[in-house]
């Protein structure tokens, strides 16, 4: 069987899908990638199903070397990538043969990088899903001497996208949710004004936020009944301070929630890396519903936006055996 | 604010609430268990998935669903009858499950039975005494709440989280939790066991389920020592008739 063994990995490189969903009754949050957008954008490249797993980097990746010939594609955030010590593009993707030996490094925006393979990430499913969901005690992240073995496939490569821009934080459409009418007006209109900065203290669990002045807690905050959590909902804790639960939050909690930030806007949660500043807006529930069907949309029209990678002429070696002028027009028709 | 219940609210945009109060009563939490019983046996088109809170069921609606004509079979289900009426779950069982107090593996005990108005003694003998029944499973895989402990025990929640361990008892407003995996928690850390509650390779996943009942035995750091690396901790259970 064909794969990918890791001769050196990130200290969070992990398997992650869409996720298990149908155990929230149990307990257990969905789970799996933090952008899931990412999922679909290297489905995209390489003409597969997105409900395959691929590998989610934070911060850094590793080096890897091809077991087999396999195909990849490098989504999510940007990260400086060689396939042996030549650099490849992002938002790609290519052939990586037997024995080729594949680098990523640091991100050079946003937090997550995704390595994808041809046929995804085979590992046997747990409980529905194939990721890691580290809260959870499900899986690990991955060390050297792990094989990540490969589906079997076939399908093209060379093809790029340009990602929708998600890395750099921004403005965040946040939804009406159980307990936003628990928060005074006043406290939300300052919600809304407010500049938040993604604190380093954020993980697949949940996103913290950095801010100056006074907090956000409501009285009677902390005698709430329980009540379910989705991931995007902004809980203020006891400090006062917001916290955006991401894809391993718990499945309920008793901490008041100002808000739910709209599943379109919560990869831009997850790729704002640490200090990268953040606001909030509210929109109604029928505006949060209309962006969910847009951004459905525009994940099912990917494939259609994919284009061959063109490659750099100082990159091809046998450039003098291409044809590099053909067809050659007046140029009126273009 | 003054709400009427059972009332049905958005969940942002991908599911439904159907809430029973906005406290933990044992009718209400009754209710949410039977209606949502009652929801996934009917399955009606849009939803994907049910779960139940402590005094509220879940309903999240499918990509294609139409959240308005849910919400229509979600009120005409709730009219059918008074849910808070309705029977607990068939099955249950009554769990024991031995339990070390205090020490340094659960530290704040003290300042638990402080909030409460009781001397440590007489709070570990009111916790060890109890039985409670499993409200919901919720928060981690497998992880109970349990209610309800005595007027006392109406304790916040602390405002600043703590790590505490897998296992550990934990206790605020009126409810006791027992921890599925390690986790940060504004609850108070009194007792801690053996049990494990989430075995994802097991043939049954999930050792809790709502409707059992638990109680917490107090045994002494010489007991607790044989009995931590046992299987399920020393803990052991019968069916309730």
């Amino acid at each position: 069987m064909s794969g990918l063994r890791v001769l050196s990995a990130g200290p969070q490189v992990t398997v992650q899908d869409l996720g298990r969903p149908g155990w929230i009754a149990e307990g257990l949050s969905r789970g799996g990638a933090m952008d899931v957008d990412a999922l679909h954008e290297g489905a995209a490249l390489l003409r597969q199903d997105a409900g395959l797993a691929a590998l989610e980097m934070a911060g850094t990746g590793g080096t890897f070397v091809a077991e087999g010939d396999l195909r990849i594609a490098l989504t999510g955030a940007p990260m400086r990538a060689r396939i042996d010590g030549a650099a490849v593009s992002w938002a790609a993707s290519h052939d990586l043969p037997d024995g080729a030996r594949l680098e990523i490094g640091p991100a050079e925006a946003g937090l997550y990088g995704y390595l994808h393979l041809g046929g995804g990430v085979d590992v046997a499913p747990v409980l529905g899903g194939r990721g890691a969901h580290l809260a959870a005690g499900l899986g690990a992240p991955l060390a050297r001497g792990d094989v990540v073995p490969a589906g079997s496939e076939d399908g093209p490569t060379g093809l790029k996208l340009t990602p929708e821009a998600r890395f750099s934080g921004g403005t965040i459409r946040v939804a009406p949710s159980l307990q936003t009418a628990f928060f005074p007006e006043e406290t939300r209109t300052r919600f809304e004004q407010t500049a938040f900065a993604k604190d380093p203290r954020s993980n697949r669990h949940g996103a913290r936020l950095a801010f100056e002045g006074e907090g956000f807690g409501v009285e009677g905050g902390l005698s709430v009944v329980s009540e379910v959590i989705v991931p995007g909902d902004i809980q203020i804790t006891g400090d006062g301070v917001p916290y955006v639960l991401m894809a391993e939050s718990q499945t309920t909690g008793g901490y008041p929630r100002i808000g739910t930030v709209i599943p379109p806007d919560l990869p831009r949660v997850a790729q704002a890396a640490p200090g990268v500043a953040l606001s909030f807006r509210f929109v109604t529930l029928e505006e949060a519903r209309t962006a969910v069907a847009a951004h459905r949309e525009l994940l099912a029209g990917l494939r259609g936006r994919v284009a061959p990678l063109v490659r750099d002429p100082a990159d091809i070696p046998d450039l003098l055996s291409y044809t590099l002028v053909g067809g050659v027009t007046a140029g009126d028709e273009l | 604010m003054t709400e009427r219940f059972p009332r049905i609210d958005a969940v942002g945009t991908e599911g439904l609430l159907v809430r029973f109060a906005d406290r933990l009563s044992e009718p209400a939490n009754r209710a949410a268990l039977a209606y949502r019983a009652a929801f996934a046996a009917e399955a009606p088109d849009g939803v994907s998935e049910t779960a139940t809170s402590l005094v509220s069921a879940y309903l999240r609606l499918s990509h294609d669903a139409d959240p308005e004509r849910v919400e229509a079979a979600a009120r005409q289900l709730l009219e059918t009858r008074d849910w808070t009426e309705a029977p607990l779950p068939a099955g249950r069982r009554h769990w024991r499950v031995p339990t070390l107090y205090g020490t340094d593996r659960a530290p704040q005990l003290a300042e638990a039975a402080e909030a409460a108005g009781l001397d440590a003694e007489t709070a570990v003998a009111e916790l060890s005494a109890a039985r409670l029944r499993v409200t919901t499973i919720g928060f981690a895989p497998g992880q109970p709440y349990l209610g309800t402990l005595s007027e006392a025990w109406d304790i916040p929640r602390r405002s600043e989280l703590a790590q505490v361990p897998a296992a550990a008892l934990v206790v605020a407003v009126r409810q006791l939790v027992l921890f599925a995996v390690g986790s940060p928690t504004g609850w108070r850390h009194v007792g801690q066991t053996g049990l494990r509650l989430f075995r994802p390779e097991a043939e049954t996943p999930f050792v809790l389920r709502p409707g059992d009942e638990v109680s917490f035995p107090a045994v002494d750091e010489a007991r607790f020592a044989e009995v931590e690396a046992a299987e399920d901790g020393g803990a052991d259970w019968e069916d309730i008739a």
